[in-house]
């Protein structure tokens, strides 16, 4: 099952290359990872995406814990929590397909970023299953480019 | 006060009550060690190869429960120590290792004799350090030796740019304990885990302790010892757990795995409850996962969180210090009066019958063979000439499962070998390291042929820093581990297994100034090795032995641990 892990970290040198490095080291996977600095300049929060069994997931979340920059480790997967990553999509728009490009991307709410004679540049923001929405519709209009990011994920508030 | 980094290092280390140093000099680390000539209350030993200084301070730290040391010069003083490195990281050993760099300005320039030793080393160090700027050079030192030493202790890197030892920083006197905001082992037991705990020890009929090397790393054997004796647990130890509990108590089943006693790997096998104590659940112990203690309720004590149902689903963790949650155990029991003597007793007895009778099916042994000195003898001879009281070091292969099959180890750190790693010359330096650390003990490295070439070189070592550690080769002119394996599971094809060309032992230990001593006969093992003991001296006991004697019991790879190849 998939798992989305926010890692909160001291903001040290080489602390990501001991977070991808326990990754590759005990064969675990990554499916997308994104790293920044929060509030506090000195603690980065990183987040990523891999699946497994539960005991992989349990031994992903106690092999982070025991990384001595590591200050938190929380598995979205078994709170609320709400996720996004962005995609910018180049897109051919061309006479024929440029009205038909805006009004997708309109549904979605995405918003158009570069403009060429021939192509738009897109951007969407959601969840995966969304984004993965978007590429598929705008795929027989000729996709040229994709770039994503990783998943970033922040749990709910509590309702009061 | 203003001083140099290397003074500032010099500082700490005393501050951390290191005494003793094992080290190899080089160009990035000059400064260091000449502000070692002015500190002769640090013992510098030097080594002749950089592993051999790990492995020492690897043995030191063991023997004295404290944190070893070890100082390298940057490149290939520091891509030499990596071996030693993981091993402490796989056996959980507190060392804290100094390697020289290249200047600040010059890192990531392929600089002479850079390399990136922190990256290199980042998969087998607990954690470690690129000082990059000379005021953060103390608290690092501090840091390194707090998370060597705390929690599952391990290997810590330090890694020393020329400039920054040579700079001047401002030194205070530390004012307490490191504390850090990310790293908070968890010592004390959870009182409910306890309670639970302690109610499936009350009911079982047929528990076992499976003790580990935590056990010995939180000085915990009292309280396993008197667990076990209150209620009349058996106990089975892993390799790295002996000595945890004594080997000569009636208690004791030895070993458990792969080369584990018949009786206590039958014993797990069929237990109602297992009380796993800082032990890893390692594939050489368990065999085959499922066959594994098939029956029972596991109850396992681990500071690492990690370690707790990694390989074995686990009904009862608690994640604590061993001597701390057995202490917690043992209160609880004896508040709840729950030591009914004799009650346990009538309880337990058919269990420790059961024992018994699978103890004498199958003790421990070998074919004795006239003229032929038996591997298993020369242990055995061992034990007896030193009482059992020797520390004892080992190579890797099948000298050091004898070793730890046929020495009765009763007291903890005693025992000193690479388990996790399994590195072949580990021994030599690890006595050198155990002898230093205990001067006055007789220190013996149990060795095969093959092993004790790949540290020979440490013998200058002992020379020099007047260490009297025997060396007992059980020479059986193979790689004798690797060539069993070829016996039973590769048609006896000995594919690269025999050293065709050996060096004469004898003479080489007359070469460094050391003592040469040879058996070829039974007769004259023990003579030999009273000769040794008497010797105050570096010592090599060449033992010719059955060139063919296997391990047994022995566990097939892959196998159930009650599928036995026996005697
Ligand atoms: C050729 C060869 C053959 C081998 N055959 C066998 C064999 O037959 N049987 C065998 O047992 N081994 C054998 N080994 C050794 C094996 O590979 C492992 O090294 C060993 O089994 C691990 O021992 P352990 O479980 O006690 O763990 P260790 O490596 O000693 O780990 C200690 C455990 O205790 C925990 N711990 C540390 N400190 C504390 C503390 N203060 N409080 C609580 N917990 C703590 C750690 O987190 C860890 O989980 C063999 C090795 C070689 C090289
Ligand atoms: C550095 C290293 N290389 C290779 C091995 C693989 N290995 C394990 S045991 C063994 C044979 C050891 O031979 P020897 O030291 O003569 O001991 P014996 O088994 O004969 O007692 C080998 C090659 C190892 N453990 N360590």
């Amino acid at each position: 099952m998939k798992h989305t892990i926010s890692v909160l970290l001291q903001n040290k040198p080489g602390v990501l290359s001991r977070v991808t490095g326990l990754f590759s080291g005990r064969g675990f996977n990554i499916e997308s990872l994104s790293v920044a600095q929060t509030l506090e300049p000195e603690v980065s929060c990183l987040t990523l995406v891999t699946s497994g069994e539960d005991n992989i997931i349990e031994q992903i979340t106690k092999q982070l814990h025991k990384l001595i920059d590591v200050i938190k480790v929380t598995d979205m997967s078994e709170t609320e929590y709400v996720e996004r990553e962005m995609a910018i999509i180049r897109v051919k728009a061309e006479a024929g397909t440029r009205a038909e490009v805006l009004r997708v991307i309109d549904i979605f709410r995405g918003k158009v970023v570069d403009v060429s004679s021939k192509s738009y540049a897109v951007e969407i923001t959601g969840n995966a299953s969304k984004i993965n929405a978007v590429i598929d519709i705008l795929r027989p209009i000729g996709i040229q480019e994709i770039v994503k990011t990783g998943t970033i994920a922040m749990t709910r508030a509590k309702k009061a | 006060m203003k001083i140099t980094g290397a003074q500032a290092l010099m500082k700490c280390l005393k501050e951390q009550g290191v005494d003793v140093i094992f080290g190899f000099p080089g160009g990035a680390v000059i400064d260091i060690y000449d502000e070692l000539l002015r500190n002769e209350d640090l013992t510098h030993v030097l080594v002749r190869h950089e592993q051999a200084a790990v492995h020492a301070a690897d043995a030191y730290a063991r023997v004295k429960g404290e944190v070893g040391v070890a100082l390298v010069t940057s490149g290939p003083g520091a891509t030499n120590t990596v071996t030693g490195i993981a091993s402490a990281y796989c056996d959980s050993i507190p060392i804290v290792v100094f390697t020289g760099q290249v200047p600040t300005q010059l890192i990531g320039n392929d600089a002479f004799q850079e390399v990136d030793i922190v990256g290199i080393t980042r998969p087998c160090t607990k954690h470690n350090y690129l000082v990059k700027d000379v005021n953060d050079l103390i608290p690092t030192i501090r840091e390194a030796f707090h998370i060597a030493r705390t929690g599952r202790p391990g290997p810590v890197l330090v890694d020393l740019p020329k400039d920054i030892v040579a700079s001047m920083v401002n030194y205070t006197e530390p004012t307490g304990p490191v504390k850090m905001r990310t790293y908070r082992p968890t010592y004390e037991p959870h009182p409910g885990q306890i309670e639970k705990a302690c109610k499936a020890i009350v009911k079982a009929k047929k528990p076992v302790i499976y003790a580990g090397g935590g056990v010995i790393a939180s000085n915990a054997s009292a309280e396993l010892t008197e667990l076990s004796h209150k209620l009349n647990i058996p106990v089975t130890m892993t390799l790295m757990g002996l000595g945890g509990f004594p080997g000569t108590d009636p208690l004791s089943m030895g070993m458990l795995g792969m080369h584990g006693t018949y009786y206590a790997n039958m014993a797990v096998a069929n237990c109602d409850l297992l009380i796993a104590v800082g032990a890893r659940f390692d594939d050489r112990v368990t065999g085959r996962i499922d066959a594994f203690a098939p029956n029972a309720k596991i109850i396992h004590i681990d500071i690492d969180p990690s370690s707790i149902s990694k390989n074995v689903g686990v009904d009862i963790p608690i994640v604590a210090d061993c001597k701390h949650a057995l202490a917690g155990i043992n209160g609880w029991l004896k508040r709840n009066n729950a030591l009914d003597q004799d009650g346990q007793l009538e309880k337990i007895t058919p269990w420790l019958n059961e024992i018994r009778e699978w103890k004498k099916k199958h003790p421990l042994g070998y074919v004795e063979e006239t003229g032929v000195i038996k591997p298993q003898f020369v242990v055995q001879k061992l034990d007896e000439l030193t009482g059992g009281n020797a520390i004892i070091t080992t190579e890797v292969g099948q000298n050091q499962m004898w070793a730890a099959q046929f020495y009765h180890f009763n007291k903890p750190r005693t025992f000193m070998t690479s388990g996790g790693l399994g590195v072949m010359g580990y021994g030599l330096p690890a006595a050198i390291g155990a002898q230093m650390a205990a001067p006055g003990k007789t220190v013996i490295d149990i060795a095969g042929d093959g092993s004790i070439q790949m540290n020979i070189q440490e013998l200058a070592t002992a020379r020099q820093y007047k260490c009297p550690v025997k060396i007992a080769i059980l020479n059986n002119n193979y790689l004798g581990m690797v060539r069993q394996w070829q016996e039973l599971f590769y048609d006896k094809k000995y594919s690269a297994t025999p050293l065709d060309v050996a060096p004469d032992f004898v003479a080489l230990a007359k070469a460094y100034g050391a003592v040469g001593l040879r058996a070829t006969k039974p007769s004259e093992v023990e003579p030999v090795i009273k000769e040794a003991l008497a010797t105050d001296n570096t010592v090599i006991m060449d033992f010719v032995i059955a060139r063919e004697e296997g391990v047994y019991p022995m566990v097939p790879a892959g196998k159930a641990t009650t599928e036995m190849l026996l005697v």
